[in-house]
Parts: structure tokens; sequence; C-alpha cells
């Protein structure tokens, strides 16, 4: 399988890398493959968005994992948005299409804690001010 | 009624009772850091055993491991639930130790922070765990919408526990309780004021309700 990242090929200072990993890709892979792929390219300063986001207990083991990495003056933890759970997800386009509520099926950003800052979050919206660390 | 009824009855009494003592309900008292979940913790195990469980502080993480108070028997309205409280330490996704060089020392908040870090794997752990239900705390001075407590609610959810949403820190000016029953319409929110000892009535009536 590629690498997500292709960190080696370019200098970091030319700006901020974006991962948008698709469903497909997630789907094959196991719990921790997948938390270990999240924060190693956070570790690498990138910003790593899913398109179908993580389980529950995913995101919990994630947290766990992520708590673990956290190193004073290296690595300060993760900022992590999705859209809040709305009641009305079982109207929603995609729960229609899906014949579910679609509440693992959501747009999840990840970043490193002191370079990605939430700015606003609503139900449909997520908007973010990634900076350069 | 004859000797043999009564006997099962007696048995079938006394199991329930060994069970039950045996088995209290784990209550974990879960939400984001500066929720009020020790000053919460404190206040229950105060009203029905006399004492407290941990320090409060303003500093975030002041409780940075699990801390768990035993056999605390809450009676209201004719039901009597008898529980283990959990008081967890608050789940985030970052820590930053100069967070807290303002109040301390440098090395004592890289030692707070590690302890941090290691509180919430705790906190997260006992959650897949080991707790039979949940306290959900949040600031009602707070918007509630933030990504740790739409995580945690729904990790809650999808282990299928029980869940009450506190609404603490009613006396602040700031305070909407309306804000969070919007925000998690699924469960039940109950307001309250742990320091101050506000609402503490329903606040029992409803841990006897859900949890008993």
């Amino acid at each position: 399988m590629p690498k997500a990242t292709n960190a080696d090929d370019t200098d970091p200072s030319d700006g901020i890398q974006i991962d948008l990993i698709s469903g497909e890709r997630m789907e094959s892979m196991a719990t921790m493959e997948k938390i270990r792929m999240i924060l190693d390219g956070v570790h690498d300063g990138n910003i790593v968005i899913l398109e179908e986001g993580l389980t529950p207990d995913e995101e919990s083991k994630l947290i766990e994992t992520t708590m673990a990495e956290i190193n004073p003056d290296e690595f300060n933890g993760i900022e992590i948005e999705t859209y809040p759970k709305s009641d009305s997800s079982d109207s929603s386009l995609l729960g229609r299409i899906m014949g579910s509520d679609g509440s693992e099926a959501k747009l999840t950003v990840i970043g490193p804690a002191n370079q990605i800052e939430t700015l606003h979050k609503d139900e449909t919206l997520i908007s973010a001010l990634v900076s350069r660390n | 009624m004859g000797l043999f009824t009564e006997l099962k009855d007696s048995i079938s009494r006394a199991t329930d009772r060994l069970f039950s003592e045996q088995e209290p309900k784990r209550i974990g008292i879960y939400g984001p850091p500066n929720a009020g979940k020790t000053t919460l913790a404190n206040r229950i195990a105060r009203d029905w055993t006399g004492d407290a469980i941990g320090t409060e502080s303003h500093i975030p993480h002041e409780t940075r491991r699990a801390r768990r108070k035993e056999n605390v028997e809450i009676e209201r309205n004719g039901k009597t639930v008898t529980i283990d409280i959990v008081d967890t330490p608050g789940v985030t996704t970052k820590v930053d130790y100069e967070e807290f060089t303002d109040e301390m020392e440098e090395d004592d908040a890289i030692r707070r922070s590690r302890e941090a870090t290691e509180g919430v794997a705790e906190a997260m752990h006992w959650l897949r765990e080991d707790v039979d239900g949940v306290i959900y705390v949040l600031d009602s001075a707070e918007d509630p919408i933030t990504q740790v407590n739409t995580m945690l609610i729904g990790i809650i959810e999808s282990r299928d526990l029980p869940v009450l949403i506190f609404a603490n820190k009613i006396d602040l000016d700031d305070s909407s309780v309306k804000r969070i029953e919007d925000a998690f319409p699924q469960h039940k929110t109950v307001p309250l004021s742990a320091k101050e000892g506000e609402n503490m009535d329903e606040v029992y009536a409803n841990i006897a309700e859900y949890f008993g």
C-alpha cells in the first residue's frame, strides 16, 4: 500500500501538508493501523482529513494513544473536529442514501494541537485556522 | 404460606441483598476539565457518607487519577441505589504544560501535565471497561458543543451506558442550561450547582431513578 504521506519529497517549510483519506482506504485497516496513520501524520505536522471518520471505540483509543505520546515541548496532542451528531441525521441525504443514520460517516479533521485552532463549529460547518509551527 | 415458599423467598431476598452488596453499580463522573466533577463527587460523598473524595481546584487537571468511593447509598422517593462513585480526570485531546506555568514552577507544570495525560488515558480505560453508568458533568457557563463532549457522549452511547447530563455551575451569571439541553436533547439534563448545593434534591432523585 502506498504511504499516505510523501514528506520526503517536499520541504515542510513550503507549507502545510493535508492528507485527505478516503473511507475506502480506511475500510480495510485495523483500528491501531488507522490510529498510527493519523498520529504519524500529525507528528509530522500534517492535517489529516478522514472522509468517514472513526467509530466511537476508535475515537476512544485515539484519545488514549494520543495521551501516551504527549511530550512537553515536542507534542501537545491533537485538535480533532467532526460535526456534532444531529437528530435530523436520519433525514439527511447521506443517511437516506446509505439507509442508516450515517452517524459513523462523518468528515473528521485532525491536526497538531499547536497548529490548528477551531474558529467556529456547528452542525453543518467547521471553520478552522491552520498555522505553521 | 408454606414452609417451602417462605424458605424460597428468604433465600431469594438474601441472594438479592448479597448480589446488590457485592455489586454496587459503578457510576463514572465524566466531563471536560474544570466542569466541577470533583466538587460534585465530594458533594455526593459528603451528603451520604460524610467523607470527601478528592481535592478541588480552579487549576485544570487537579484530578489526575480516577478515584472510587465505594458503597454510597442514595435514597430518594422510596428508591434506594447503592453506587460506587468513580471521579475521573477531565478528558481532553491535548495537554500543554505551559497552561500551568502561571500557577507553578516549570518542573511542577511538566510533572502535572505528564500525570494529566496518564489520567485521561486511565479515564478512557475505565469508560471502556469498568463503569456501569455515567454522570456527564458540564460547566453550564461554557459552550457545550465541543469535540471532546461530542466524542465522549458518542462513546458512552455506543456502549449503551445509562447517562445523565448534569448542567453544573448554575450559580454563575453566564449559565445556560437550555444550551446544554439543546446540544444533547437525547439525554436528560439536570441543572445544579455542586459548589453551592443548589438543586441537589433533583440530582439525587434522578440518580436513584436512573441508576436504581
